[in-house]
């Protein structure tokens, strides 16, 4: 029993839980699951399928956040990757065709992928803060995704574009298959290689990972690559929705849903130690909860406010400090018992 | 000087996460007298200061403030008991006026507002107080150094002050700015202030200093006056002389081979950095264990750290295996076969949230590349054998480093990069501030690997163990190596005596 209490992912999955029985109070078709000609249909796949976008910016916000950085373009790069495929679909003569569509989700993703390592650059060599650094791209991607579509929102009607965003393969959401396989791809990227350990020595202590040989520079370089391509197929899945490339709303403000969830899923934004676990069910909680707040009929405008105190109140069942406040009112006895080998951490101290 | 003591510490005691950095020390603070604290790195000299200052909390002990037990929860409320504090890092703001600095967050204010010429006035007054004529209104970078210094102390001045504490004030200073610092400190001291003088400027101690307490490994030596003890006494009770087993020494054995014939590993010539190193020159042969030793601030660390590629060499030429190469990175020279272990285990040293597995497989690592990643059952195997061989406590490989004691963590630092198989290892200050057990078990360690084969370099604040390990010995003092022999050739006082610049 107290084993699973300290484990690390416990609160973001008793977060999730949480909703997830809220909204089947309030409408009991929430967790039912239909089958139609092989397809699977209902709030639960729908959640799966309009996640894609999301879980895949925030895996790279994830790796970013581990090196101690932080990458706030990942909107305005998923505007111009949309904005290059739709363009070349557009401009093809033959934009049903297979062939046509690949050839612009490569060209969409490794523009940004580029613009990724361009971002890495100025931090890993030049040596900007990663805010700063990034933020030059978010104000700029933008205007750029502007000029490759001429100014205006280009759209497009392409069959086989149209299946990333709403068709099915083997019953699951074809969108939701992509960030299934981005999540696959990544994990054994980082933990079936060193690249992972070697990003958490250099996220904890980068001047101990130097005198120790890591060559951090290839390594903070080749992530913010990595979440510009991640943020690149977004923007390929975004537009496909929509099937327009729209330059101004595409993935807007979703570099901060993407902070909130490697946070919610308990990677701490001061670098090291990341959990990619977490990070996905940080998605699957900020998706739930967007998903809620459009069924329970909150006003829009208030939509930001609701968010906010669910936030505060994962953030705050995360924090240490507020933990031990909440452990201070049992009585002490209980305490000792239930946790016998746990070794108190000095956290608020410094060190000499 | 016939009343009790301003500040008066009995029985402190603070510890970190199972170190601990101080140890019943008793200390003493009277009004109208500078009194200095020292002791090297380690010694708890900036732990007990944070303790008066409101920083940290004893984990056990009590600090009587004029007599009475004092509340020093915060530096705040150090601040209202009296204590004002300059640290060593200016801690002002370059891009504010002289005022704002001198009176920040006790500004005067008038219906609510900033008052800006009184402000101003205000802190004309406490400038001049300390002979300090600059304008209030210009801004504090467009002056030198010293003169920031004096603001500083102007700053900690404003509130009513009974102990002002210095922590290491002119490290930054040339010679004439430290003269103008004492005539302000003098003046202080006449005007009843208690101050506490923390330098590692063994002369600025002696001219300013009425009264020395030494620390030793967070342990109290004891409370002199400084007329009454001689430098050299000082030193040698800063360094302290541990009565620890002799049998190493009957096991060391000088290798013939490292007759002048043979080539060098690695050669030195007149490497120099910038403000950090003059141009010296140093030799390593194959299996030679060369000792460093010199007081805080020698030069000895900064040797080190040219020869392992921490830093990289402005002048002069190092030549590994007789070709002149360049170091740049730390990673240069692990390839190379140089492997440096930094004084500084907890910035430079450990990866706290990291286990004990990773932590010691991590050099590695880095050195295959982060694609080739070693399998888990390779990095079990090697972490198990390594904390067997060194006796890593506990030896559980799963442990987070950062729990670990000083001396263990230390062994994981030197299990990471023996990892490496190195030829020269470089290793600064391996037995700082870790238990006696420990430390013996290093320097056998040490030994053996010399046998083995292995160059070392082998940098000590404690004299007696650095003769006793090392094969050959530098003596460095002011950044200058002053005597380069063979180990047997030199005496502990003799030593001590180099090291403290003979006597005055």
């Amino acid at each position: 029993m107290t084993r699973i209490f300290k484990h690390r992912l416990i609160w973001p999955i008793a977060a999730l839980v949480a909703l997830i029985v809220l909204n089947s109070i309030s409408r009991p078709s929430f967790l039912s699951i239909t089958i139609t000609r092989g397809q699977l249909y209902g709030s639960l796949i729908d959640i799966l399928r309009d996640s894609a976008p999301l879980m895949l910016v925030a895996l790279g916000m994830a790796l970013v956040i581990a090196t101690r950085g932080i990458d706030l373009s990942v909107g305005a790069q998923m505007a111009i990757s949309g904005s290059v495929a739709l363009t070349i679909i557009a401009d093809s003569k033959t934009p049903n065709s297979l062939g046509t569509v690949v050839v612009a989700i490569l060209a969409g993703v490794a523009i940004t992928l580029v613009f990724g390592l361009w971002n890495g650059f100025l931090v890993a060599v030049v040596g900007i803060q990663p805010i700063i650094a990034t933020l030059v791209l978010m104000l700029a991607g933008r205007g750029i995704a502007l000029l490759i579509t001429g100014g205006f929102i280009t759209t497009i009607t392409s069959t086989p574009y149209a299946v990333l965003s709403q068709g099915h393969v083997l019953g699951f959401p074809v969108a939701f298959l992509v960030s299934a396989i981005a999540i696959a791809i990544v994990t054994v990227l980082v933990r079936r290689t060193a690249l992972g350990v070697l990003t958490e020595a250099v996220g904890i202590n980068p001047s101990a990972s130097r005198l120790a040989g890591v060559r951090s520079r290839g390594i903070v370089w080749s992530l913010y690559g990595l979440s510009g391509l991640l943020a690149g197929m977004a923007g390929i899945l975004y537009s496909s929705n929509i099937m327009a490339a729209d330059a101004n709303n595409a993935g807007i403000n979703i570099e901060l849903d993407a902070i909130l969830a490697v946070v919610l899923g308990g990677t701490s934004l001061a670098g090291g130690k990341f959990t990619l676990a977490g990070t996905v069910i940080g998605v699957f909680i900020i998706q739930t909860l967007t998903s809620t707040i459009t069924f329970l009929g909150v006003p829009p405008a208030v939509t930001p406010v609701f968010k906010a105190v669910v936030v505060i109140i994962v953030c705050l069942s995360q924090s240490q400090r507020m933990r031990g406040w909440i452990s201070g009112l049992r009585p002490p006895k209980r305490l000792v018992v239930t946790t016998p080998n746990e070794t108190p951490i000095a956290t608020n101290r410094t060190t000499a | 000087m016939s009343e009790g003591p301003v500040v008066e510490v009995s029985g402190a005691r603070v510890q970190f996460a199972g170190d601990v950095a101080l140890d019943a020390v008793d200390f003493r603070l009277f009004a109208g007298e500078v009194h200095s604290l020292m002791g090297e790195n380690g010694a708890g000299k900036s732990t007990l200061i944070r303790a008066i200052t409101g920083v940290l909390r004893l984990d056990a002990g009590t600090i009587l403030i004029d007599g009475q037990p004092a509340d020093l929860t915060s530096p705040a409320a150090a601040q209202r008991a009296g204590i004002s504090t300059v640290y060593q890092e200016i801690d002002l703001l370059p891009n504010l006026s002289v005022a704002e600095n001198v009176l920040l967050g006790r500004e005067p204010r008038r219906w609510g507002r900033i008052d800006w010429k009184g402000m101003r006035s205000m802190a004309g007054e406490a400038l001049a107080r300390l002979g300090v004529d600059i304008d209030p209104a210009s801004t504090l970078s467009t002056h030198r150094l010293a003169t920031q210094q004096l603001v500083a102390i102007a700053r900690a001045l404003t509130a009513d002050v009974k102990v002002l504490v210095l922590d290491e004030p002119t490290s930054s200073l040339d010679q004439d700015e430290v003269a103008e610092l004492f005539r302000v400190i003098r003046s202080l001291k006449e005007q009843g202030v208690a101050i506490l003088f923390v330098s590692h400027f063994l002369e600025q101690v002696y001219e300013i200093c009425d009264r020395i307490t030494v620390l030793r490994n967070g342990r109290l030596v004891g409370e002199y006056m400084t007329t009454d003890l001689l430098r050299i006494e000082l030193v040698q009770k800063m360094l302290g002389r541990e009565v620890v087993d002799l049998d190493l020494l009957a096991s060391r054995t000088v290798p013939d081979a490292m007759s002048t014939e043979s080539e060098p590993i690695v050669s030195a010539t007149g490497i120099s950095r910038r403000g950090v190193l003059p141009p010296t020159s140093v030799e390593i042969f194959e299996g030679e264990l060369l000792g460093l030793a010199g007081l805080l601030g020698s030069g000895r660390t900064e040797i080190a750290r040219l020869l392992s590629g921490v830093d990289s060499i402005d002048g002069g030429v190092l030549r590994v295996d007789g070709t002149a190469t360049h170091l740049h990175s730390p990673r240069d020279a692990m390839l190379r076969g140089i492997a440096y272990s930094s004084e500084n285990r907890k910035i430079e040293g450990i990866i706290g949230e990291l286990t004990v597995r990773e932590n010691i497989t991590l050099a590695l690592q880095a050195q295959r590349g982060w694609f080739r990643r070693m399998s888990r059952a390779r990095q079990d195997e090697l972490s198990a054998s390594w904390i067997e061989a060194l006796e890593i406590r506990p030896s559980d490989p799963e442990k987070l480093a950062g729990r670990l004691s000083g001396g263990n963590q230390q062994k994981v630092m030197l299990a990471r990069l023996l990892a490496l198989a190195p030829r020269l290892l470089v290793l600064d200050e391996p037995t700082r501030g870790i238990d006696v057990g420990s430390k013996v078990e290093i320097q056998k360690l040490v030994t053996d690997l010399v046998e083995s084969g292995m160059s070392v370099i082998f940098i000590s604040a404690e004299l007696e163990e650095v003769l006793r390990v090392a094969h050959r010995v530098l003596v460095l003092r002011d950044r200058r190596v002053i005597i380069n022999a063979d180990a047997d050739s030199l005496s502990l006082d003799s030593l001590l005596a180099a090291v403290t610049k003979a006597d005055a």
